[in-house]
Formats: structure tokens, C-alpha cells, sequence
């Protein structure tokens, strides 16, 4: 119901003629409509086991241990700002700057790691930090639309990645000996420092979302902002603190993958925005706001990956078969997610 | 009307002054604050950028812009019904896709089926929105990472296009307005047209103000909601077009990228509100413009392209902040 209330502008049939659909739930209903709840919140991870199942019989060499760690790498970055993304989006907001904070981060670490390895780490995530809480106070105290504010953001970003490069043409290389390599490159029990990264972020999000007084309030906001309000929860500090948290998380995954490429790259994160969001949503995480898991988003971005994986196994599918695969699984995603919220009671 | 008529006369008749001059105020400045910008950018080009005044600069301005113009009229219909069209950048892409397949059968032909693509891919994004009701943004973000891919599998390479009614299309010019511009006009004039003067129009409007209240009077919602998608496909395939015929050339991997955005921006420079609602078709026309000045004096000037980036954040910011003020006074 929630839902509902939270899109008074989207194209809505009107509400007086769903009740006559939905007649006394029987014991048999009920479980259908259990089962569509489930189905909606953990369609994703059916989809993404299913593939994984099909892909390992297929293919020689998909369920290798260097191919599932190929997946994880390539997930982990889109992972960390997707994580930041779920946040923004549980508060009913959205954050399009992302996939240009990202470059920034990278470019400043990379940067950075030319003086040390702490500047390398600290200033990206102070700017990117800063970028995100600028667009919260000006979503919060100006009232503007998170959608618009962060489109400028998104402009804003890319902008100030050519500026440090000098237009794109300077790129800053990571020193052989930086101990900042390490941060990506290195290893602890024979798992990819990236790999730790992503799962520790993952447990203090999820920890964040279920066991501290900051999750419900998020879901609060994204449910009715208004009743959070009148409430009396927090909603301008909530919400400064979740786009800042996006910023930094969207920076920091600059910093993971300027470590693990040794270098600073204008180009990347053209459309990462889109990854995450799609990530998010895939999740189960309704875009209105109000209600998803943290978990959700991690299954959505390795749904992504494996898809791009299973691609490259096929020879005669180019890259640009991922790009139709995977904006039709969302789509998939989102109609199937719609219907079967209709059928919840 | 009378409103404002009788304050005209107590004004006139307390102070004769102030009644030649138009309220200054908030609601005023929204309304009118992109022609104003225009107007201030377009006088100090005048003194800061060389040979401003003339028609070389006038044409290669106008002729940047007619694309952007014409996806930002499907736009600001889909943004007045409260929605959003992500996929535009990505419909331009398959149009551009398109046309050197269909070449060999004529200009006329490969334009056809252009559009259609268009129509279709369009067709698709309000049957989504209209009758599943899955959210327009997520809707249409779908279709643009698709149709980018399709785009290029159609595509994939840069392809010259080689067709004299394309080179004409794409260079020539009738009583020294060049096709392009003259189509960004037309296109513009009939999206007034419909937004003033037919039903669909005002229903649209209607239910960007308030889509359940639009459907319990009767209002078809869902029909003019996919209509208004479908024109708003159909408008970005013809700026594909636009763009094909002015570069000679098919370029599917690039064609139409980030389109989407500044389509988003004119609109609501333009002083349409993100919530729907309003469209209002001359703003958008001169918000695409001002964007298109603002670059091109940022070019001129010998100023970065970063920093044109950057200028463009801050206008966008500026100019939905001044449209806020009216709303909460």
C-alpha cells in the first residue's frame, strides 16, 4: 500500500476497482500470495541460481575457480555503489551521480597514490563525500528533486574528472612499489582483499538496515516521508547521511579500482549509474522506496556479472548481446515484480 | 484576465508609473527566466565572442541544436504527463542503425522504417508504463541499456551513408533555412499545436496534474499515455535521422549518447515542472537553446569542455531552485 501512496503521479489505474478483484483470501490464496511476495522479493536469486546451474552444464569453463573469481572481481566494484545506491533508493530518493563520482574517486586515488598511500585513500573519499553531502543539503534544505540534483551532480563530476586530468589527457599511474596496489591486488587466506572488501561493506549495511534505529528510519522516509516527520525521526540527518554515504561509497569503489588497475581512467563509469540502479531493482528493492534488502542488491549486481560472463562464454554473441540481455531481464524483472505485487493481498 | 486588468487600473490610477511595468516577482521570473537568460547570454556574446553577429554563427547554432530540440518535444510531452523517457538517446541510436540497411531502397523508404522503429520502440515504453505500470524512469532505463545493444548489433560500425536526398536532407537548406532546422521547427510547432489545441493534448496535461483524479473523470489514461510515449519514440527516431543526414554517416555506438539528459535539461530550463503537469513548448525550445549558447560560448571563448560540464550543473540546479520559489509562494 505504500507503494500506492508513494507514486501519486505515476500512471496509476485508479484505486476504486482493485478491491472487487481481490475477494476473501482463501487458505489457497493466501499461499499464492505468500509465494508471489517471495517470488517478487527473491525472483533475482531464482533467475541468478538457475543460470549458474545451466551455465556450470554448458560450459567447460564457466564453474572454474578462476572464472568465479573473474565474476566476483568485476562484481565488486558496480557491488560497493550499488550498496550506497540501495540506501538512497529505500528513502525513496535516487543518486544518477554516481557513475561519475566513481571516475572522480578513481582519478584521485590514482592521483593521490603519486604523494601516499593514505592520500590516495582519504582524498577521494573526502571529495566524493563532499560532493554527496552538497546534493543531500540541496535535496533536503532546498527541496529540490533528487532526480534533478543529482543529474547536476552526475554533470558536475564528470566536469571536475577532466579538470584534474586535464581534459582526460593526463593519466596518473599508481608507483610500482605503492603499497596502494595492495589494497585491491593484494590477498588475505587466499581470497581477494576486493572480496573481503565487498562482503564486510555488505554485513555493515545489512547490520545498519536491520539492527540500528538508521534502517527503519530510511524505510520510514521512503514509505511516507510525511509520517516520518510527524513521527519526529531524523528525516533531513537520515538523509544527508545516506547521499553523503553514497558519495563515499561510490568514490571508494574509484579507489578499489584505480588500486586494481594501477591507474586513473576518465572513461570509466559512463552508465554505471544505470548498472546500479538496475542492480538495486533487480534486488527486489521497489524503486518507490520503503522496502528491500541490502542482500537483494549483492544477488541483483551478480546477476548482472554472471550474465555478462555466460555472454563471453558464447563465441558468436558480442558485448553488445550483454546490453540487450540485460535491459531485458530488467525489464523482465520489473513487469514480473508489478504483477506479482498485484497479486499480494 | 479580469484579475489582473483591475489591478492594472488601481495601479494606474495610484501610481501611473507602475502600471507599465510588469510584476517582478517570483512567479514572473520563473515564467519568463530562460528568455531572460537568453537574452542577457545573447547580448554579451555580442562583446565577448568575435563576429557573433551573423548568420554563419546563427546557422551552426541552430543546426547543433534542431536534434536536441526535437527529442526535447517528445520529452516535455512524456515529463508533462509526469513521467520520464530515458530511452530517447538509445531510439536515435536504431534509427541511425537503420537507415543505411534500407538505403538501397531510396531515402523515402529507410526514413520509413526509421520511424517506425521508433514507433514501436516507443509503443513498447507506454505499454509498460500505461498497462503494467511499471514506473516510466526504470521503464525506460531498461530500453535505453537495450536498445543500445540492439542498436549495435544492428549497426556496429560507423557506416557512410552515400544517398543525395540524404546529403540534401542532412546539408541543404530552403530560402536559407537548412532542412534540419526547418524540420526542429515544424516539429516544434505541431507538438504546440497538439498540446493546445487537441484533446489528447489537454488530456495529457490533465494527467500529469493528476492521473487518478484524470481517471475517474473519464479520461482514457492509458491510451494517451502510450500515445505520448509512441510520439515521443517517433520524435527521437526523426532527431536520429537529423543526426544521420548532417554527419553523411551511421554511427549506432555513438549516435544519440547522453541525449536523454540534455533532452531533461531543456525541459526543465524551460520551466516545465519534473512532476508533469505543465508543457510548455516555447521554454523548452529556448532552454535547448540557451544550453546550445552557453556550450557554444563556452567553445568560442576557448573555455574547457569540463567547464562546460560543470556551467551546465549549475544552470540546471539554478533553474529548477527558481521554479521551487513559485511553488512554495
Amino acid at each position: 500500500m505504500t507503494q500506492q501512496a508513494a507514486q501519486p503521479h505515476g500512471p496509476e489505474t485508479p484505486e476504486p476497482s482493485r478491491p472487487p478483484e481481490t475477494p476473501q483470501p482463501s487458505a489457497g490464496r493466501a499461499g499464492a500470495a505468500r509465494f508471489a511476495g517471495l517470488a517478487q522479493r527473491q525472483g533475482a536469486l531464482v533467475v541468478l541460481l538457475v543460470l549458474l546451474l545451466v551455465a556450470s552444464l554448458r560450459f567447460d569453463s564457466f564453474a572454474t575457480l578462476d572464472n568465479g573469481r573473474a565474476v566476483l572481481v568485476a562484481a565488486s566494484f558496480l557491488a560497493v555503489i550499488a550498496l550506497g545506491q540501495t540506501f538512497v533508493i529505500l528513502t525513496g530518493g535516487i543518486d544518477l551521480s554516481v557513475g561519475s563520482v566513481f571516475a572522480l574517486g578513481g582519478i584521485l586515488a590514482a592521483y593521490g597514490s603519486t604523494y601516499n598511500t593514505l592520500v590516495a585513500i582519504v582524498l577521494p573519499l573526502a571529495v566524493c563525500g563532499l560532493i554527496g553531502l552538497v546534493q543531500g543539503l540541496i535535496i533536503t534544505r532546498g527541496g529540490l528533486e533528487p532526480f534533478i540534483v543529482t543529474l547536476a551532480g552526475l554533470l558536475f563530476a564528470r566536469g571536475l574528472s577532466l579538470l584534474v586530468s586535464d581534459g582526460g589527457s593526463t593519466t596518473y599511474r599508481v608507483p610500482v612499489d605503492s603499497a596502494f596496489r595492495q589494497l585491491s591486488q593484494g590477498s588475505i587466506l587466499g581470497v581477494k582483499n576486493l572480496i573481503w572488501i565487498v562482503v564486510i561493506l555488505y554485513a555493515i549495511g545489512t547490520l545498519l538496515l536491520r539492527r540500528t534505529s538508521y534502517g527503519p528510519t530510511v524505510l520510514a522516509i521512503g514509505g511516507q516521508q510525511d509520517a516520518a516527520e510527524l513521527m519526529g525521526l531524523p528525516v533531513t540527518r537520515t538523509k544527508l547521511v545516506t547521499y553523503t554515504a553514497s558519495g563515499v561509497l561510490a568514490g571508494f569503489a574509484g579507489v578499489l579500482i584505480a588500486s586494481y588497475i594501477s591507474s586513473g581512467v576518465t572513461v570509466l563509469g559512463v552508465g554505471t549509474e544505470l548498472d546500479a540502479i538496475a542492480a538495486v531493482v533487480l534486488g527486489g528493492t521497489l524503486l518507490t522506496g520503503g522496502a528491500g534488502t541490502v542482500l537483494g542488491t549483492l544477488v541483483g549486481v551478480l546477476l548482472l556479472r554472471v550474465i555478462q560472463n555466460v555472454l563471453n562464454q558464447i563465441p558468436y554473441l558480442n558485448s553488445n548481446w550483454q546490453a540487450v540481455v540485460s535491459g531485458s531481464i530488467l525489464l523482465a524483472v520489473v513487469v514480473a515484480q508489478r504483477y506479482l505485487s498485484r497479486a499480494q493481498p | 484576465m479580469t484579475e489582473t486588468v483591475v489591478q492594472g487600473q488601481q495601479a494606474d490610477r495610484a501610481d501611473p508609473a507602475r502600471s507599465r511595468r510588469p510584476q517582478l516577482d517570483a512567479d514572473w521570473l520563473r515564467r519568463n527566466g530562460v528568455y531572460v537568460a537568453l537574452a542577457m547570454l545573447v547580448v554579451v556574446d555580442l562583446f565577448i565572442v568575435p563576429n557573433f553577429a551573423s548568420v554563419a554563427t546563427l546557422r551552426l547554432n541552430l543546426l547543433q541544436v534542431a536534434p536536441v530540440v526535437v527529442v526535447a518535444m517528445g520529452m516535455a510531452l512524456v515529463i508533462g504527463t509526469g513521467g520520464i523517457d530515458l530511452s530517447v538517446g538509445s531510439v536515435m541510436a536504431i534509427a541511425a542503425a537503420l537507415i543505411p540497411l534500407y538505403i538501397g531502397y531510396g531515402t523515402a523508404p529507410s526514413i520509413l522504417v526509421a520511424m517506425i522503429a521508433g514507433v514501436l520502440t516507443g509503443a513498447l515504453a507506454g505499454t509498460v508504463v500505461a498497462r503494467v505500470g511499471v514506473q516510466p524512469i526504470v521503464a525506460t532505463l531498461a530500453l535505453l541499456v537495450a536498445g543500445r545493444g540492439i542498436a549495435n548489433l544492428i549497426g556496429g560500425r560507423i557506416r557512410t551513408v552515400r544517398d543525395p536526398g540524404f546529403r540534401e536532407l542532412g546539408s541543404g537548406s530552403i530560402v536559407g533555412v537548412p532542412y534540419v532546422v526547418l524540420v526542429a521547427a515544424l516539429v516544434a510547432l505541431a507538438v504546440w499545436l497538439f498540446v493546445g489545441r487537441t484533446t489528447t493534448g489537454r488530456q495529457l496535461v490533465a494527467i500529469g496534474g493528476n492521473a487518478r483524479a484524470s481517471a475517474l473523470a473519464g479520461i482514457p489514461v492509458k491510451r494517451v499515455l502510450t500515445t505520448v510515449y509512441i510520439v515521443s519514440g517517433l520524435l527521437a527516431a526523426i532527431a536520429g535521422i537529423l543526426v544521420t543526414a548532417r554527419l553523411q554517416a551511421s554511427d549506432p555506438t555513438r549516435v544519440g549518447q547522453l541525449y536523454e539528459l540534455s533532452a531533461i535539461t531543456a525541459v526543465v530550463v524551460g520551466g516545465s515542472p519534473l512532476l508533469g503537469g505543465q508543457v510548455r513548448v516555447l521554454g523548452t525550445v529556448a532552454g535547448a537553446l540557451l544550453i546550445q549558447l552557453i556550450t557554444f560560448t563556452l567553445v568560442a571563448r576557448n573555455v574547457a569542455d569540463e567547464w562546460a560540464q560543470i556551467v551546465q550543473a549549475v544552470i540546471v540546479l539554478l533553474a529548477v531552485y527558481v521554479q521551487l520559489g513559485r511553488r512554495s509562494s
